[in-house]
């Protein structure tokens, strides 16, 4: 986490927590997943997320549990280190730098101390061909461990982390790229390869897609791109080996896995259906059909009792034994390609953009979490490639967030385009969008723009819609012709068009009091009011592309981007070109709450960002490359807290934040330093417990919170400021006193515990003063209080202890602490007694 | 008709040859023999060890039915519904000798290993078990007599015990004691069939007293015969389980569906390296649209066949080489042997079916025209007769002479000549009433080229001839070579100028008789695979031989000695395309225009050898008829080699040439057999 720049381009929310297959903690409460350049640790009973896991500079490629013990975790990234995380209290261990691009992480429960991962393979720059390499880590005491025992173990392995496993205890690995299956025996150091023709005699492929090995028989199933499953037996033999072919799915298996005890397998693909084969009765099937989309990655928990399924709708499924949805993880949806613009629903200030198929999503962007998804089809959605379905291509909303107006089409080849024009106005009891007026080809063909009044509100709001016919149309709410036809529905309050050219974009100014309309080369500018031509404005040759009033003090200014890479301001009062210059942009965008602009400028494969006032020659705010590709969805959403930062260069992010989308369908935003630090103050603030709800039983009851609170502070990102212990002492003993005394427990069973509390408050004060500007109490040494609950991590815990000795020394000395541990332990319900009586 | 180039092709597609589903199948491993056995009653034997050429035909009978075939040694059993065991006599290829069981009719037979007890499963729901004697079988004892028929029976290896599948049970039966020891019950089929006796089509008793069974609800379940308890049940299919087959060492076991499939079971180790195994399922092949009724496991290969009368061989490829001759999939479906006659002077054609004879005339055209145009029919071809034979027997073979006045044909019993009289407007025939007595069991007639005299082949590899005018016949001579071979001969080839007759038998062997002297003229040295067409050239007076493993040889009979270019080509070799065909040459002819052409024909293609050519080289292109005709004359010189191969025509029962140098080309498509095929059962498709 370098800092270089006061602003820099951060992952914000929305990342793809689908990219790799999760983990599903040992006792099934944690789910782990790779998001962007963090870990996420969801609660698989509220679905909440609990922890995320900061450290990686670049994508994360793989989450995995470690085998020796249940309670860590390794990931890997692109930036070429394996990090080792305590996940239940989000502490970072160890990272091993590898050097290295890691595209995926395995582990296997024979090999200890050994990962293996795949990287590129040294010569080539693509992903084409990697080598799946064995990591022996160091045991050498220290937070960044260089690691230098590398061995290859198998060369041509797929980009597809999927088509790597190991079998039986890590007996074996399969591996398979295109139509070649290797597998490769470890103890006898001996490699196997098996070939499929290209295609099968019906012409489909056989390309393998995914691979699982049985658990405990020598049985490996592989998916193939046609649909079909194989079961590889006999696979120690060239010649002898054998298969059997499974063929339920329709088109390619993106997901297969075994259950833990090997009795089943699941496998799953588009078809959105998980489907359990009984191993050895492979006839007999089990199905969960409708989950949504298309099936990407399945994990199952060590238990067996909880599948999780990863969907391409950046969703994940929590299954319990195949029967039961029992809970969904749902990210930013991420379709194909964003078709609408990115817009802030005005009432909950959530994204709204394109989500699953015909549908629009709600994606609040400070919780990081999907609110609701709105049916505006409504029609049944097929799983099945190649099928031309109905897809809402634009969306906008009104000022007050009041109406809503969507666009769906349906492409055809022979025909033309199906469209319908929907307006949906917002209902308060449901809170929800209820549709209003259906409007089936309100355009003969294809609709290129729509826009709504921004300055009218409720009943007089006025819709302007732009269509390929070369007219544009102004709809207007309007009463029902007759008293019974029900509520106010949209009608059609004029249409227009001008030499008859495209109108390409429409805007309306701030006030609403003007509207501007672009068809092909020439802009021309209306009065919404009297419906009247009041200007037109013809510029240097180039199709119109974008056009934009001004805000606020430069409201009389209206900018217009051409396909022939001008950026034009014309100024509204004198009606002439203030001035012009030759970009290329892609995107064009006003900031509701200030006069600034932002521009995103296509260049040399890469998009440059320049944020302006139409006003001022100078740009505000430059920068080179934000992303590579081109960008063609962005949006200010304004903040709820408005910053207060001075430095000329972020002021322009004091009052909104641009949001944008770049090619590869990532959310990405600009952050300041000072609003990062704020946001890593704030993450410490957080008080993060178990997957268990924040109760007041739970706070008191839940033993040795203290301890926990300490812990979760991660050593790693801790700066060296350290804030003050709040005066109100523990959460617990805050909990108790504020509680309503008719939620309490009785008195006689609270008492114990508030004694406790209150001897555990008091040393970590002293602690804390004594330590005060130093590092924090160590970890360690909380660690090694835990260890009497997690005996199973005792076998790591010795080089712990070394690096504890040489670690600062504990302020307190051993005798102290021994005598504290002793009068926490004391019996204390000797005091209820008292009460009681 | 077509013009192809110099020849005018008449093109016949109005045989409606339909072969006849397979029943039942017996492999001998020691002699790589397969039976199989068809629904009309015949017996063929194909030779597994050359190139799965169809040996031996027996024809078979209205009524007789063979639901089961077994060898026992080199000798051949069968049973069917019709109640009797029957045994074959290969070398006269006709019954031996059938015995009634009295048990009903007899849905399975098996023997015990040692070959010395054969088992009749019956319908009244007795085993009987038969003595095998030298000469004959014995009724011997019966086992206890259940409820019930008995469908299915497998001897345990020792030949201690058998078990037999019935309605909805198996039982294991002592054969000593002939008590049943064990009654293991089948579970019926769930959902409305659950009211139907399930069917135990058929078991499998291992060494390791495993019990396999295949049921009519569509289960394959393993038993163990000790205990008599399930081990594992695998449904394979929603319809019967209709046959089982076991590989030679017990490690894999095959079963046939009524979907048409053949699904493979292996005795795998769960994991590597470990002695404790299970029966997994395995591989699926599909190979039939229909029933597979049959099936055999040989080392390397599954053979199929079914209602969709076709013989199917698919290797395993995990036992033989990859990308050899071996490791193709082979689909017999058509007889390696001529079904029609053509009588070259007169312009008819003589087709065979089992039960009745046709003979038509060719159409005519009087128009030329440019190569790969059809003409115009001035005269539509003409079905002049339809024959049906009297008696039971079907027809084993039959002959026209190339006159069109003579007729002939044969069954196991009899022999029957016919003469025909022809004119524009009427048609009669008049049947030959006094045959001479040696003309009896024969395999194979033919005609001379002056249709005076007819050749039939007789037992013991011998040849009758007889001689023919106006009215009657005469016995002439019989033609008899010394190498003591009692196979039958299937092949007969009389010279042009008629000084030679050229016999192939089934040991491989080639006599050539000189018809002058009535006597013995030479051998062809014996080569080791057997002879599918044998033709003697009409000047230069060669013997040309093409073999079941798509050798070609020429022999001249003048020196006694193989050719010139016969030497050249066994030296140089055959280009591997020829060598991988895997459908027998079953005709050669000559053109008498063009003395170097030898014309042959396979199921696929027809090909014509100009001797005059160099032969192609292995690297060289060898089907480029089509390549050869884009390039400028130079260079198709060049380029151009011996075999001009012709794949327009596909399916060819029969290529001949006519004295008018019209080509006659029969052809049977396998899609007009399949559309007269009953329906297949239902199944239910993906997106339908």
């Amino acid at each position: 986490m370098v800092e270089q720049a006061e602003i820099r381009v951060v992952h914000q929310g929305g990342s793809n927590i689908t990219f790799r297959e999760p983990a599903i903690s040992s006792d099934s409460r944690f789910l782990l997943c790779a998001s962007g350049h963090n870990v996420k640790v969801f609660s698989t009973v509220t679905e909440e997320c609990v922890q995320e896991l900061r450290g990686h500079t670049d994508l994360v490629t793989g989450v995995l549990l470690r085998p020796s013990n249940h309670l860590q975790a390794y990931s890997c990234s692109a930036d070429g280190t394996v990090r080792l995380w305590d996940f239940t209290d989000g502490i970072l261990i160890k990272t091993y730098v590898i050097g290295y691009p890691i595209c995926s992480i395995y582990a296997s429960a024979s090999h200890d101390g050994v990962i293996f991962i795949a990287t590129p393979t040294k010569g080539y720059k693509t992903l084409d061909s990697l080598q799946l390499l064995a990591v022996h880590l160091p045991q050498t005491a220290g937070q960044l461990v260089e690691t230098s025992d590398l061995s290859a173990v198998l060369s041509d392995v797929s980009a597809n982390p999927a088509t790597v496993a190991f079998g039986r205890a890590g007996e074996y690995v399969a591996s398979t790229n295109g139509v070649q299956l290797q597998i490769f025996f470890f103890k006898k150091q001996k490699s196997f390869r098996f070939s499929l023709k290209e295609n099968s005699c019906s012409g489909r492929r056989n390309t393998f897609t995914c691979v699982a090995c049985h658990p405990t028989d020598d049985c490996i199933a592989t998916g193939h791109e046609d649909g079909k499953i194989r079961l590889w037996r006999n696979f120690d033999q060239k010649r002898e080996y054998t298969y059997r072919t499974l063929h339920w799915h329709h088109s390619t298996v993106r997901a297969l896995c075994f259950t833990p005890e090997g009795s089943n397998l699941l496998s799953g693909g588009v078809e959105s259906v998980l489907v359990q084969w009984r191993y050895q009765q492979e006839s007999q099937q089990d199905f969960l059909p409708r989950l949504g989309a298309a099936i990407t990655h399945i994990a199952v928990s060590p238990d067996g009792a909880l599948f999780c399924t990863s969907h391409s709708d950046n969703k994940i499924v929590l299954i319990q034994s195949c029967v039961k949805v029992s809970s969904i993880i749902q990210g930013l949806v991420k379709g194909e390609a964003v078709q609408t613009d990115l817009m802030v629903d005005p009432r909950s200030k959530a994204l709204v953009l394109n989500g699953k198929p015909g549908h629009l999503q709600f994606y609040s962007l400070q919780r990081d979490r999907l609110l609701f998804n709105l049916d505006v089809v409504q029609q049944e959605f097929i799983h099945q490639e190649g099928l031309d379905q109905f897809q809402v291509v634009m969306a906008t909303l009104d000022g007050a967030g009041a109406w809503l107006a969507t666009v769906e089409e349906r492409k055809q080849e022979t025909v033309e385009a199906e469209l319908n024009l929907k307006l949906w106005a917002f209902d308060e009891p449901s809170q929800s969008f209820v549709l209003n007026t259906t409007v089936s080809t309100p355009h003969e063909v294809r609709i290129t723009a729509v826009t709504f009044d921004p300055a009218a509100r409720g009943q007089t709001s006025l819709l302007v819609s732009c269509g390929r016919d070369g007219l544009f149309k102004a709809w207007r709410l309007a009463p029902p012709a007759h008293p019974d036809d029900g509520g106010p529905s949209w009608t059609c309050d004029f249409v227009s068009g001008y030499h008859g050219l495209t109108p390409q974009r429409c805007c309306f100014s701030a006030d609403g009091s003007l509207l501007a309309v672009g068809f092909q080369e020439v802009v021309t500018v209306w009065s919404p009011a009297s419906w009247e031509l009041l200007l037109t404005l013809s510029q240097p040759p180039g199709i119109i592309r974008d056009l934009c009033f001004g805000r606020l003090s430069c409201s009389k200014f209206l900018l217009g981007t051409t396909s022939s890479d001008q950026l034009c301001c014309w100024n509204l009062l004198t009606c002439s070109l203030e001035w012009s210059t030759s970009m290329e942009v892609s995107l064009l965008l006003a900031d509701p709450l200030s006069d600034n602009m932002a521009a995103f400028c296509h260049q040399d494969g890469n998009t440059d960002l320049f944020v302006f006032k139409p006003s001022e020659p100078r740009p505000l705010f430059s920068q080179k490359a934000v992303c590579s590709g081109r960008v063609s969805r962005a949006v200010f959403a304004p903040r709820e807290v408005a910053l207060e930062s001075c430095e000329e260069s972020s002021q322009w992010l004091n009052r909104s934040q641009l949001y944008f989308l770049t090619p590869l369908m990532d959310l990405l935003t600009f952050s300041t330093r000072a609003e990062e630090e704020r946001l890593m103050t704030a993450s410490k603030q957080l008080v993060v417990d178990d997957s268990v709800a924040m109760t007041p039983f739970q706070l008191l009851l839940g033993k040795r919170r203290p301890h926990h609170q300490a812990a979760v502070e991660d050593p790693a990102v801790r700066p060296p400021a350290e804030r003050p212990v709040p005066p109100g002492g523990s959460a617990a003993v805050r909990e108790l006193l504020q509680s309503p005394a008719h939620v309490l427990p009785a008195a006689a069973a609270l008492c114990s515990v508030f004694m406790e509390a209150l001897l555990g408050v008091a040393t970590e004060t002293r602690e804390n003063e004594t330590s005060a500007g130093e590092t924090p109490s160590d970890p360690e040494e909380e660690e090694e209080e835990d260890s009497d609950q997690e005996m199973e991590t005792r076998a790591t815990r010795p080089e712990r202890g070394l690096l504890e000795t040489d670690s600062a020394d504990p302020v307190l000395s051993r005798a102290q602490v021994r005598e504290l541990r002793r009068v926490r332990k004391l019996d204390h319900s000797w005091f209820s007694s008292l009460l009681d009586s | 008709m077509i013009q192809m180039g110099e020849f005018k092709v008449h093109r016949v597609r109005f045989f409606d040859y339909m072969p006849s589903a397979i029943r039942s199948m017996a492999f001998n491993s020691h002699t790589e023999r397969l039976a199989v056995a068809r629904a009309d009653g015949a017996v063929e034997i194909f030779n597994f060890a050359d190139n799965y050429f169809q040996e031996k035909v027996i024809a078979g009978r209205d009524g007789r039915s063979i639901e089961a075939l077994c060898w026992v040694g080199r000798r051949l059993f069968s049973a069917g519904l019709e109640g009797e065991i029957t045994e074959y006599d290969l070398e006269n290829l006709r019954p031996r000798y059938s015995i009634e069981a009295y048990g009903g009719p007899i849905w399975t037979i098996s023997s015990n290993s040692q070959g010395t007890l054969l088992a009749a499963g019956c319908e009244d729901g007795t085993v009987k078990m038969f003595e095998i004697l030298e000469d004959r079988i014995q009724f011997q004892t019966n086992l206890s007599r259940q409820k019930g028929r008995i469908i299915s029976l497998s001897w345990h290896p020792s030949g201690a015990q058998i078990a037999a599948g019935m309605m909805d049970m198996i039982k294991i039966f002592d054969s000593e004691t002939g008590q049943a020891t064990h009654r293991l019950l089948v579970d019926r089929g769930v959902g409305t069939s659950k009211s139907r006796e399930v069917v135990v089509w058929s078991v499998a008793f291992l060494n390791d007293h495993t019990i396999i069974s295949g049921d009519s609800a569509g289960k394959v379940q393993i038993w163990d015969g000790l205990t008599g308890t399930l081990i594992s049940t695998h449904l394979v299919t929603k319809w019967d389980v209709l046959v089982l087959a076991i590989s030679q060492d017990e490690s894999s076991v095959i079963a046939g569906t009524s979907e048409g499939t053949v699904v493979q079971f292996q005795f795998l180790p769960s994991t590597v390296g470990q002695q404790d195994k299970f029966w997994v399922q395995t591989r699926t092949f599909k190979n039939h649209s229909h029933d597979v009724r049959a099936l055999v496991h040989t080392d390397t290969a599954v053979v199929s066949g079914g209602m969709d009368t076709q013989l199917v061989v698919r290797p395993l490829l995990d036992k033989v080489e990859k990308n050899t001759q071996e490791s193709a999939l082979h689909k017999i479906a058509f007889p390696h042997r001529n079904l029609v006659s053509c009588a070259k002077k007169a312009g008819l054609l003589l087709f065979q079916f089992p039960d009745h004879l046709e003979l038509w005339r060719l159409g005519e055209s009087d128009r030329n025209g440019t190569p790969g145009e059809s003409l115009p029919v001035k005269r539509k071809p003409e079905k002049l007769i339809q024959l049906k034979i009297k008696g039971e027997d079907h027809i084993c073979c039959s002959a026209l002479s190339p006159c069109g006045s003579w007729l002939a044909y044969a069954t196991v019993a009899a022999v029957r000549l016919y003469r025909l009289q022809l004119s524009s407007s009427n048609v009669s025939i008049q049947k030959v009433s006094k045959l001479p007595r040696e003309l009896k069991s024969v395999h194979q007639l033919c005609f001379s080229s002056d249709s005076c005299r007819l050749f039939a082949s007789s037992s013991f590899s011998s040849v009758v001839v007889v001689a023919l005018d106006q009215t009657d016949c005469k016995y002439l001579h019989t033609l008899k070579h010394k190498s003591g071979s009692k196979q039958p001969i299937h092949i007969l080839s009389p010279s042009e100028d008629g000084q030679w007759l050229a016999t192939a038998n089934t040991d491989c062997e080639i006599h050539v008789f000189n018809l002058r002297k009535m006597k013995l003229h030479c051998s062809v040295p014996a080569y080791s695979s057997c002879p599918t067409a044998v033709s003697i050239h009409p000047t230069s007076g060669n013997l040309v031989s093409v073999h079941a493993d798509q050798q070609i040889f020429e022999f001249s009979l003048k020196q006694k000695e193989y050719s010139v270019w016969s030497r050249q080509l066994q030296r140089q070799g055959l280009h591997p395309l020829w060598l991988q065909r895997d459908t027998p040459v079953t005709q050669i002819t000559f053109n008498p225009n063009n003395p170097a052409h030898i014309m042959l024909h396979d199921v696929f293609m027809f090909c014509i050898i100009d001797q005059s050519l160099p032969l192609p080289e292995a690297k060289s292109k060898f089907y480029n008829q089509r390549i050869l005709r884009s390039l400028p004359e130079p260079q198709r010189l060049r380029e151009s080699h011996a075999f001009k191969a012709c794949k327009n025509f596909q399916h060819l029962l029969s290529v001949n040439l006519l004295e008018d140098l019209s080509l006659v080309v029969v052809e049977r498509p396998l899609v007009d057999i399949v559309c007269q095929l009953p329906a297949p059962v239902r199944q239910k498709l993906f997106a339908t």
